[in-house]
């Protein structure tokens, strides 16, 4: 056991018992899963991404590049977790998330070996040939050697919430500088947030000794918390990390709730809040994260920051050994080194590569018994699962020694935790004196205080030292390692460059330095600063790399919140849903509408079913719930007018009582949508639109009007959801009609096609429309929605007698294909024009309307546009794909066996027909009008299939059936 | 996310508008007399700057009225908006 007695804020009455790996072992209340596996000297937590590497705790906070791991199992497993983040509790599970069979004795070590070959840019280079050994060989073995961690398979079984806030101010990190910032603020009265990344707050007062105000750092921070907690107009939050800086001072963050109690022990209770703060200000106090320096096996299990160590000691009470060894370039890291030795009386050596470092510091060292070792570095470590020495070197080659440790504590520097400054966006500057990026430019109404904006606590007195070998000029012993999560090492960013890729943007995603999890918190600077070093360049002109958010990982279940499942989008049903739901449909979704898609009884497959639903549609009567069509109701006494600008036909002369079916075209002459409108009184209309464009055609509407025709007196009404809609469809159809409305004159001569009628069907006020979408005898029953249950089944009863039969989406597209009806977003794309279809005769040449100029266009005016037409196979069973492509027959000089033909059209619908008895399709084919009688060839990875091009109406083109057939 | 005022409800959630492309593109009074040419730039072409950019947005989510907004497209600082038929606000260089 490690720990330093009587030292930490941990409680010692409140032991907790947890496994790591398998293995038992105990900490305290207050530990961190870090901290407790540190006290039982668990050095070694992981297996490097490529090569296998041991690896152990590097830092104590967010930035931790190795020591990740997977915690608990089941449905609330985790992969990833930083251990120095996790907060110990009682019965805690968790696991490295690499090494087979195990971490202490991991087989892909082996990989190691082949480490020459697995440089930067491998997974471009290798692994390609031959290339069928990709799938069965090269990516199963990929997959098992690498990946960090496990996903859960489970759904995440936590509850999640969201809140939005306002505020005048939000204060990001509640250290020294934040809450002083904070305090500041809020005693002005003014509404304040202060987001804490850690359980309390406090920030680096909590991690080394400090004195703030004349008191200990500890004691202020809790009183100044305690004084915010009171105030009325401040929120504070911890274990919350603002993630996201957004426009206009919008910012997001993850606040924690109950994952330091542990997965499943608060039920009832949202495991995170997802904030949206919506702030007039924002103040970053985000701190400044240690980077370490590039030497020789840098990458041991007992190498730390020095921070960490400190951290360790101070915070935790934690010993990370019994001979410490320090590696410096800095004042406050070698303060660091000092302080953690203050607690554990375990340092030796300071070696500082600094000739001259701070005559203060030195003198606290000797008096403390550390040897101080100015111009010297470490230029290699050795061990094998943990450090056991380093090799120490005086600078310009003159001498070297080995000196013996169990850690390390490395400080190459501080940068300012930049990250959200970045997203904001803010611009950057390279500060030579203090060799870090600090915060510039940003538009936004923004300031960073503390050490995120380079105020540190002391005077660094800085010699920027990135790599020892570059600095001593020779190449040194082992691997150098920048990216510690990503395996990347410094002869990869030499490479990259070498290579070609100069940009820093180019290095990253050629070496993935700063790609892993940690996302690049310790090495991005590392690695630039090198690459600048290659380049010859100073270190601002090489640059960072974009900053994005998340700042750390968020959960995915944070961000979906309750919209998951049956939430996670509104679902539409119609009034007489239930009743299909009972009856067993399948359904099919349009847009948001559950519409039933067909019917099947017993045993039957889509297939049988459509062919039962659509052969007694048409032999006797059939039913479909057409409720979801879109319904608008337009009023005014320029409504006609605004029609005729709308629609391709004319509607000026429509008579009151009838209905019409009109096409609208965009400004480019597409057709946007159709449906059918009837003339309620003078100045009344209602427009039917397709299910899906119901809200899109309403907007387009209130555009036009609103934008470019103003004096129009026009109001438009959504109606889509108060009507519900039964369409009763076959040659009984006025049969059934009748019985339910016996009142109602239904012969075709007092009740003509395309015309509607008020009436009580089933005793519940109704309007009737003969309108038909199949060519058959039918009758659409529209009543106010809350009766449309009541009507449905008034029909389903009325039609017994002639076995009336529900029919759902897949029979409704059948028919209408047989009589070679269009459906928009089917036959059309947004490239088609009314023309292209054979629909001339609904394009008026007497007014213009939106879209009207656009015939005119040469390449509108072309004959030989893709026009619709119908196709009949040679094999009468084959179903051809939809969206499948046409090529002309192989006979034709412009085949070639190599390439294949270009595409000369291409299916829009496909289906079986019992009433046809074959399979038939509709297509856009080039010059389609021309080539009746031709035969085309479906071109499908199997071979090319022959079909004959033909008339698009397959059934019944004189349209006799529509009047009924008795 | 951004913040931007409804000329009538004032400001709100980018989320409760939707994007209605470069304002003032006016539908060409007599389309018929427009040459080929000119009828293809008003179908097709819009401007694309990287600088103020007069746009229209609608209430889609509150009150569903259509107006403009000068925004800058590099730093989306929206500068003002102004309904339909009102100038647009000054901006700077």
């Amino acid at each position: 056991m490690s720990r330093i007695e009587g030292r930490g804020r941990i409680d010692r009455t409140k032991p907790l018992d947890f496994t790591f790996n398998g293995r038992a072992l105990r900490g305290f209340a207050g530990d961190t899963l870090a901290s407790a596996l540190l006290a039982n000297d668990v050095h070694l937590v992981g297996r490097s991404y490529k090569y296998h590497r041991p690896r152990g705790i590097l830092s104590a906070g967010c930035e931790e590049p190795n020591a990740i791991v997977q915690l608990e199992r089941g449905a609330y497993t985790t992969p990833d977790l930083r251990a120095t983040e996790i907060e110990l509790y009682a019965g805690l599970s968790a696991a490295s998330v690499n090494g087979f069979p195990s971490v202490e004795f991991d087989l892909g070590a082996i990989s190691s070996l082949a480490s020459p070959l697995l440089v930067a840019g491998f997974y471009n280079k290798t692994f390609m040939w031959p290339k069928a050994a990709w799938k069965s060989v090269y990516e199963p073995l990929l997959r098992k050697a690498a990946g960090l961690g496990v996903a859960p398979d489970a759904p995440d079984p936590d509850i999640y919430d969201r809140v939005h806030w306002h505020c005048d101010a939000l204060v990001v990190g509640a250290g020294r500088a934040g809450l002083a910032a904070a305090l500041e603020l809020a005693r002005t009265g003014i509404r304040v947030v202060v987001a804490e990344e850690g359980p309390e707050a406090g920030g680096s007062l909590l991690r080394r000794p400090a004195t703030v105000d004349g008191i200990d750092g500890a004691a202020w921070a809790a009183r100044a918390r305690d004084e915010l907690a009171a105030m009325p107009n401040v929120l504070l939050l911890t274990r919350t990390t603002v993630f996201g800086y957004y426009d206009h001072n919008y910012l997001m963050a993850i606040e924690k709730r109950t994952d330091h109690a542990g997965p499943g022990r608060a039920p009832g209770i949202a495991r995170q809040r997802l904030w949206h703060f919506r702030t007039e200000r924002t103040v970053l106090a985000t701190g400044a994260l240690e980077r370490p320096i590039v030497f020789g096996n840098n990458d041991l299990p007992g190498i730390v920051l020095a921070n960490a160590a400190c951290t360790y000691a101070h915070r935790f009470g934690v010993a990370l050994g019994r001979k410490a060894v320090a590696f410096v370039n800095n004042d406050q890291g070698f303060a660091l080194a000092l302080d953690m030795h203050a607690l554990s009386k375990n340092l030796s050596h300071i070696v500082d590569v600094r000739s001259e470092p701070t005559e203060s510091l030195r003198a606290q060292a000797s008096s403390a018994g550390v040897q101080v070792l100015p111009g010297h570095v470490v230029s290699c470590a050795h061990g094998g699962k943990r450090v056991s020495g380093v090799t120490v070197e005086r600078l310009g080659n003159t001498g070297s020694q080995r000196i013996d440790c169990d850690h390390v504590l490395v400080s190459g520097g501080f940068n300012p935790v930049v990250h959200l400054f970045s997203q904001s966006p803010g611009s950057l500057r390279y500060d030579a004196k203090l060799a870090c990026f600090v915060p510039a430019q940003s538009r936004q109404a923004v300031e960073v205080v503390g050490s995120a904006n380079g105020d540190f606590s002391r005077e660094l007195h800085i010699e920027p030292l990135w790599s020892v070998q570059a600095r001593l000029g020779r190449k040194l012993p082992g691997k150098h390692f920048v990216d510690f999560q990503h395996d990347v090492s410094e002869r990869d960013i030499g490479l990259a460059a070498q290579e070609g890729f100069r940009s820093v943007e180019h290095t990253k995603r050629y070496t993935t330095t700063g790609m892993a999890t940690d996302q690049g918190k310790t090495s991005n600077v590392v690695a630039l600063a090198l690459l600048a070093e290659t380049l010859a360049k100073p270190i601002p002109e090489v640059g960072t790399t974009t900053f994005r958010p998340p700042y750390t990982p968020v959960t995915f279940g944070a961000l979906a919140g309750r919209d998951r499942g049956d939430m996670s989008d509104p679902v539409r049903m119609t009034p007489m849903h239930a009743w299909h739901v009972e009856q067993g449909a399948a359904f099919e979704n349009v847009g948001q509408w559950k519409r039933p898609w067909y019917y099947p009884r017993a045993g039957e497959d889509l297939h049988a079913a459509v062919m039962r639903e659509s052969k007694a549609v048409r032999t006797s009567a059939g039913v479909m719930d057409a409720t979801t069509l879109g319904k608008i109701d337009i009023q005014g006494k320029d409504a006609a007018e605004f029609l005729n600008r709308v629609y391709t036909n004319a509607w000026t002369k429509l008579a009151v009582g009838s209905c019409r079916y009109g096409v609208m075209c965009k400004p480019d002459g597409m057709v946007m949508d159709d449906g059918v409108t009837a003339r309620l009184t003078e100045d009344r209309f209602l427009m039917t639109t397709t299910t899906g464009n119901a809200a899109r055609v309403l907007d387009w509407l209130e555009e036009w009007l609103q934008t470019e025709w103003p004096e129009l007196d026009v109001y438009c009404t959504s109606v889509t959801e108060q009507w519900a809609t039964v369409s009763v469809v076959g040659p009984n159809s006025r049969r059934i009609v009748q019985a339910l409305a016996p009142e109602l004159d239904l012969s075709n001569a007092a009740f003509p096609f395309m015309t509607f009628r008020d009436a009580s069907v089933a005793g519940i006020a109704a309007r009737v429309f003969r309108i038909s979408f199949s060519g058959e005898l039918s009758y659409e029953i529209n009543v106010p929605a809350w009766h449309g249950m009541a009507l449905w089944k008034a029909v389903i009863e009325a039609g017994r007698p002639y076995d009336l039969t529900p029919y759902g989406t897949e029979t409704m597209h059948v028919l209408r294909a047989e009589k070679g009806y269009i459906i928009i977003g089917q036959e059309t794309d947004g490239t088609v024009t009314p023309q292209d279809l054979g629909m001339g005769w609904v394009v008026s040449k007497q007014k213009p309307f939106i879209g009207s100029r656009s015939f005119a266009r040469p390449d509108t005016r072309r004959g030989d546009r893709k026009q619709l037409v119908g196709l009949l196979p040679e094999d009468k069973y084959f179903v051809a794909p939809e969206g499948a492509h046409l090529v002309a027959s192989p006979q034709r000089a412009t085949f070639d066996p190599v390439r294949g033909s270009p595409s000369i059209g291409h299916i829009t619908s496909s289906y079986f027909s019992p009433n046809l008895d074959c399979a038939f399709a509709l297509a856009l084919l080039f010059d389609g009008a021309n080539l009746m009688g031709q035969t085309v060839h479906c071109a499908l990875e199997g071979g090319l299939r022959a079909m004959k091009v033909v008339d698009p109406v397959f059934y019944d083109k004189e349209g006799k059936r529509r009047d009924g057939i008795d | 996310m951004l913040k931007i005022r409804c000329p009538w409800c004032g400001p709100r959630e980018e989320i409760e508008f939707s994007y209605g492309g470069q304002a003032h593109v006016a539908y060409p009074r007599d389309p018929a007399s427009v040459s080929d040419a000119d009828w293809a730039q008003y179908l097709f072409m819009r401007d694309n700057p990287k600088g103020v950019f007069l746009e229209r947005w609608m209430h889609g989510q509150g009150c569903r009225r259509w107006f403009n907004a000068a925004r800058h497209t590099v730093t989306h600082e929206i500068y003002g908006t102004y309904k339909p038929g009102e100038n647009p606000p000054e901006v700077p260089a």
